[in-house]
């Protein structure tokens, strides 16, 4: 099984690579060549950091029409800033067109109109996880369950049926998002130890198909 | 609001190994950092905090890779401190697999060292380290002036000050130690963490004097931080990690 863990030059991807590592996955290249994303049979796209420069060294790697292409037909993990770049536009940066995989917006925080008091931002630490569905990439997961966040901006995607979990911080916000053979954590799974490994299990084995 | 109040252990590592000891029961190496990580990886540590008190260059090296041995094997975040100077050595602790990189005595010497480390790898990445002697003001309100080189040097800065400029510049998190605390087991400055936490808008770690229990509870309860850390209590046995916790709950925080 070959998994590409998609290297844009962002952040900690190794961790990602060592917890599928982990978990059993045989094969796994951290990589940025747009010919062995193409050829892997399961696609990870994590990261971290600011969208502007995410969206910038996606283009300058080239990735950008290859990352349309896998979206399209296999089993596809994003993660925290991997899930955000998947939206139409983050408001990161003065604004910034993402890759318009799933229709909607990354929004500040900081803006929350919803939140009781000021909040602290980044969003840092283990929160709940409501599962909205019974996806499976949720199996053997316990509603509720924690998971370790970190990061300044959430997604509003355009339509509410794409949410398939939940957290809270000055109000609900979707934590992770999923159609078809995507699936996308605002959480890291690479660091929320049992429940995140769990969930990394499941991706490896999950056929890309919504239901089980 | 469902996001809980982390617990850190924090190790001080010397070329490669954990010192001031940690004493659990039927630990194999009392010095080995992946053993350790591992042992309150278990435990329910929420993350784990490494600081490099080694002097010399050489001896960074080897923190590298115990920094990549951890992360192979210990899936909870890591911070890694001590020595950090430049955005290189930020990238080369975030790329052996730390998720978070603590700049102390640098970011005074080079406050443009945090903006710019932050604006490559992101706010939530960078923790600032400060470390706040009282220095004066009254008791209503007080004043704490920040130190360096492990509170032996006065910089003239007042802390609070420091912390917002700090968190303005891209500090994604702080990491306060009371310099009058440390090492007394009497618990936490909780004003100076207040005082900090309410204003600086990121996360705080509280960090020295924890003695018991009451001591975690109250820096959530009184001082408002977000994440407490401490070493002695749970380096030699006094506390698990668990008792920890279901203290706090009882104390009516939210933890995991």
């Amino acid at each position: 099984m070959r998994i590409a863990v998609i290297d844009y030059g962002m952040g900690n991807l190794r961790s990602v690579a060592r917890a599928l590592e982990h978990v059993g996955a045989r094969e796994v290249a951290v990589t940025d060549d747009p010919a062995v994303i193409a050829a892997a049979e399961r696609v990870v796209f994590p990261g971290q950091g600011a969208v502007r420069d995410c969206m910038s060294a996606l283009h300058q790697h080239e990735l950008v029409e290859v990352l349309h292409q896998v979206a399209a037909d296999r089993p596809f993990l994003g993660i925290c800033m991997g899930m955000q770049a998947l939206m139409t536009r983050s408001e990161e940066n003065e604004g910034v067109e993402a890759l318009d995989i799933f229709p909607g917006t990354v929004r500040h925080f900081g803006d929350r109109a919803s939140a009781p008091a000021r909040l602290k931002v980044p969003h840092m630490g283990w929160n709940r996880l409501y599962q909205l569905t019974t996806h499976p990439l949720w199996a053997g997961i316990e509603q509720d369950e924690r998971f370790y966040f970190v990061h300044s901006y959430y997604v509003e995607p355009a339509s509410p049926d794409i949410v398939q979990g939940e957290s809270d911080y000055g109000g609900r916000f979707a934590a992770a998002i999923g159609a078809g053979n995507l699936f996308a954590t605002q959480f890291h799974p690479e660091k929320s130890q049992q429940p995140g490994l769990r969930l990394l299990t499941n991706f490896l084995s999950w056929d890309g198909e919504p239901c089980s | 609001m469902g996001l809980a109040s982390r617990i850190i252990p924090c190790l001080d590592i010397d070329g490669g190994r954990v010192v001031k000891g940690v004493q659990f029961v039927d630990i194999r190496d009392a010095g080995d950092p992946v053993e350790i990580a591992r042992r309150y990886d278990r435990a329910g540590a929420d993350e784990l905090t490494f600081l490099d008190i080694t002097a010399s260059h050489e001896q960074r090296e080897t923190l590298v890779h115990t920094v990549e041995a951890v992360a192979a094997e210990v899936f909870i975040p890591l911070t890694v401190g001590g020595g950090i100077r430049a955005v290189a050595d930020v990238r080369r602790m975030l790329n052996a697999g730390a998720d978070k990189v603590a700049i102390n005595t640098a970011a005074i010497h080079d406050p443009d060292l945090v903006r710019a480390a932050s604006e490559r790898f992101g706010a939530q990445c960078i923790v600032v380290a400060i470390d706040a002697k009282r220095s004066g003001g009254s008791d209503t309100e007080p004043r704490w002036e920040v130190f360096t080189h492990g509170g032996r040097k006065p910089t003239g800065i007042d802390a609070v000050d420091w912390a917002q400029q700090m968190a303005a510049a891209g500090a994604g998190e702080l990491l306060v130690t009371s310099m009058d605390r440390d090492g007394t087991r009497i618990g936490f400055d909780n004003a100076l963490n207040q005082a900090i936490s309410e204003r600086a808008g990121v996360p705080l770690i509280a960090s020295g004097g924890v003695g018991n229990l009451q001591h975690l509870a109250d820096g959530v309860l009184k001082g408002k931080a977000d994440a407490v850390l401490a070493a002695s209590i749970f380096h030699f046995g006094e506390y698990t990690i668990a008792e920890a916790k279901a203290f706090m709950a009882e104390a009516g925080i939210e933890v995991r």
